[in-house]
């Protein structure tokens, strides 16, 4: 027993330097090569960073296209989801009230045009993305409100619109922030 | 066929297409046969000489245990500590404080058993350094202990009759140099060309497009991330695990990461196979698992793309699925995918909210959680299934009159016995577990804890009960996913699934081992007219049919509780 107690000690302080010291010092110096330079992919705009390539921020102007409900309110140091469960009435009644926000901002819409993911929480709170049809509801009010044809709008969609992986797998998506940039480009 | 579904096939099959190859290799290094990864050979020299260890000397099973158990008291000891003081230790860029001694005590524990529970945050309740060098640590190796107490239990069945087993140090050792650490390598790279980061920088801070100031967790994930998927052990780097933009950023980093946590799994059965020379049995073996995971996946399928009934009710178009909890870049078909494999197999990390899932999905999380062995954890998957294998052929031998017997080993009352004790061990925490909770919950909700029993659900009814059950099963099985709502980082959750997860890990894998040992040492029966085959379609059934029996009559009743009844409120 004791002959295995000082194996075992020293076996884990040999691991330690290995797996705690070399494994991810190898792994920093070549992320170091990435975008972002290893600290995630940052996005600026007049040379001040507005915000992370993959991660959501909250856009509520109406000039905007808007994200995802978020749990967090898209608090980047505290990420989570809802974890409400589908039968809890109380989750429910703000699903309800979302679709009757989404509804008073977009009087044109009827209730089948509205996807899911406009009205439920996402899991990180986080989500940079949603759907084509979630961009496609809010073309209208965001060209109205910026004074621009919403066939500009639209075609502006279509361009940020990120297809499946190598065209064959996994749903096709569009980045909030990215898209939302654009717009404002598009402005000047 | 639409693009999601198509995703997950491809996923599987890359899996798959990986793992056969992989097993092969690991037969072989196991064997102490020539592989290509022999240039590896001086560093493990070097770490066995640095330990003062011989790598040589053959163990029986007994020595096996011990040596096992020891290394892991060495980590308990040493993880509880740094944990404890985190906060006055170096690299703590964010200032996070250090445990309570009761979420100390949990959160070690749920590593070392390569379950990664985790009642804390990971923005905000650990250190950079208590991530690598008790986290991270802890998930390289608990995974090698699981792989290495496999291994022991192929040697017991590798010869005819053998007392000597092999050393744990070396199967130990060479399951990380030649198997975690170059694998782990080539995922954390993946990932960190994708957008995970892997500086060791804190928190940064930017105002949005619309003036927000926004702060922003990050630290070196990349490599952590890698060995949480491929050691099977799930704990996340951020709060919400792969859900989180940086820890998961596109749908090719989904497909690796499940392809991570699926392949060694799969890998270990297939060594198996050719470890003992007897490949018909390891594919039939593979056979049954991969029969039990579609069993479930295609109705957790059924349920997720089919949305959620309630929102349906308001008129809301779910073309592709239940979205509550799900990131829209991996879609509920991915999302139905990971949550089977994650739980079937004890990985336990999440990329969308168990929580949030439909209510039938949550029974077929529950009950891949309950049997353990659809694959399963590293090493212990296949030590699971083990168990099931002996009882099958204890029932087998009863029905038809015959000695039963494995391999050519008899199969006696002592290993009946040990069986039997596992078997009966799983439903008794489980249920026990989420019974005293209930009891708690009722009679004790005021109790001045961190989070007051009647505040710990986070939904109503049937749903709250899922919670509980599924708190207890996760740490039963070693698995470490959550429906999260709970709020589980208080005294009562951390010291109860303390104990399950110790005890839910260590005698489910010395009951195999013990079997193994016994058996490996018995005379060998030559094979004859009168033996029961085990690499059969009708044997393969048969422990299939005695692996639903068995998880059916220990859960039925909990689940009937929980998830089955909210299923049948939400149809009304």
């Amino acid at each position: 027993m004791k002959k295995y107690l000082l194996q075992s000690i020293r076996l884990t302080a040999v691991l330690l330097v290995l797996l705690c010291v070399v494994y991810p010092l190898i792994v920093a110096f070549a992320g170091g090569f990435s975008k972002g330079n290893g600290g995630g992919e940052k996005i600026t705009k007049n040379g001040k960073v507005v915000g992370y390539a993959l991660i959501g921020q909250n856009f509520s102007k109406p000039e905007y296209f808007w994200g995802r409900p978020s749990a967090v309110g898209y608090n980047a140091a505290g990420s989570g989801g809802s974890n409400k469960g589908p039968s809890n009435e109380e989750y429910l009644a703000v699903v309800s009230g979302r679709i009757d926000t989404l509804l008073k901002y977009h009087p044109y819409l009827k209730k089948a045009d509205i996807p899911a993911d406009m009205v439920t929480a996402s899991g990180s709170g986080l989500d940079p993305n949603i759907s084509e049809q979630a961009a496609i509801i809010q073309i209208k009010r965001v060209a109205a409100n910026r004074g621009l044809t919403d066939r500009a709008v639209a075609e502006l969609v279509v361009k940020n619109t990120e297809g499946p992986l190598l065209g064959m797998f996994g749903p096709s998506v569009i980045n909030v922030l990215k898209l939302n940039l654009a717009l404002d480009e598009l402005k000047k | 066929m639409n693009t999601e579904l198509l995703g997950i096939i491809a996923t599987y099959l890359l899996t798959l297409a990986i793992a056969i190859p992989l097993g092969k290799y690991l037969a072989k290094v196991f064997a102490g046969e020539k592989v290509w990864t022999d240039f590896l050979k001086p560093i493990e020299n070097g770490i066995f000489k640095l330990s003062g260890i011989n790598p040589k000397e053959e163990m029986n099973w007994k020595q096996h245990l011990k040596a096992l158990l020891t290394i892991n008291l060495v980590w308990l000891v040493y993880g509880f500590f740094v944990l404890l003081y985190q906060d006055k230790l170096p690299l703590n860029p964010d200032g996070n404080p250090g445990m309570s001694p009761d979420l100390s005590f949990n959160t070690v524990i749920s590593f070392v058993v390569n379950c990664n529970l985790q009642h804390y945050s990971g923005e905000s309740g650990v250190s950079y350094l208590t991530q690598h060098f008790v986290l991270m640590f802890l998930q390289f190796v608990s995974c090698a202990t699981g792989i290495a107490a496999a291994v022991v239990l192929f040697k017991a069945f590798r010869d005819k009759t053998s007392a000597k087993l092999g050393n744990f140090w070396d199967f130990f050792v060479k399951s990380i140099t030649r198997l975690l650490l170059p694998l782990s390598l080539v995922v954390a790279l993946v990932l960190a060309f994708n957008g995970t980061p892997t500086s060791y920088e804190g928190k940064d801070q930017f105002i949005s497009v619309q003036g927000d100031t926004v702060n922003v967790s990050r630290g070196p994930a990349a490599g952590f991330i890698a060995i949480k998927h491929l050691g099977t052990n799930g704990g996340g780097w951020f709060g919400v695990n792969s859900a989180h933009p940086l820890e998961n950023p596109s749908y090719l980093t989904a497909v690796v990461e499940l392809f991570a946590q699926v392949v060694i799994p799969i890998a270990m059965v297939i060594a198996f196979g050719y470890f003992i020379r007897r490949k018909k049995l390891a594919w039939m073996i593979f056979g049954v698992m991969t029969i039990g995971m579609l069993l479930l996946l295609i109705p957790t399928l059924s349920s997720e793309l089919g949305g959620s009934p309630a929102i349906a009710k308001m008129g809301i178009s779910q073309t592709t699925g239940a979205m509550e909890g799900k990131e829209v870049r991996f879609g509920p078909a991915l999302s139905a995918y990971w949550s089977t494999v994650t739980t079937i197999i004890s990985t336990g990390s999440v990329n969308s909210m168990h929580d949030s899932t439909m209510p039938l999905t949550g029974v077929w999380q529950l009950l891949g959680m309950m049997i353990n062995s659809f694959y399963g954890g590293c090493g212990v998957g296949i030590l699971n299934y083990f168990i099931y294998l002996i009882i099958a052929v204890f029932i087998s031998g009863l029905m038809v009159g015959r000695t039963p017997e494995f391999l050519g080993h008899k199969v006696e009352a002592r290993e009946i016995k040990i069986a039997a004790l596992v078997t009966l061990l799983s439903p008794f925490l489980i249920l026990a577990g989420t019974a005293i909770a209930s009891y708690v919950f009722t009679n004790y909700g005021e109790a001045a804890w961190a989070v007051q029993p009647k505040n710990w659900l986070n939904n109503p009814g049937f749903h709250g009960f899922s919670e509980m059950l599924y708190e207890m099963t996760s740490s039963n099985a070693n698995n470490g996913s959550g429906f999260e709502g709970l709020g589980d980082n208080n005294v009562f959750w951390n010291v109860a699934t303390g104990f399950v997860l110790m005890l839910g890990r260590f005698l489910p894998i010395i009951g195999p081992i013990a079997i193994a040992g016994l058996l490996g040492a018995k005379k060998h029966i030559p094979e004859s007219a009168g033996t029961l085959k085990t690499d059969t379609l009708t044997f393969s059934l048969m422990t299939f049919a005695v692996i639903v029996v068995l998880n059916a009559l220990s859960y039925f009743p909990a689940l009937a509780l929980g998830p089955l009844a909210e299923y049948f409120t939400m149809l009304k």
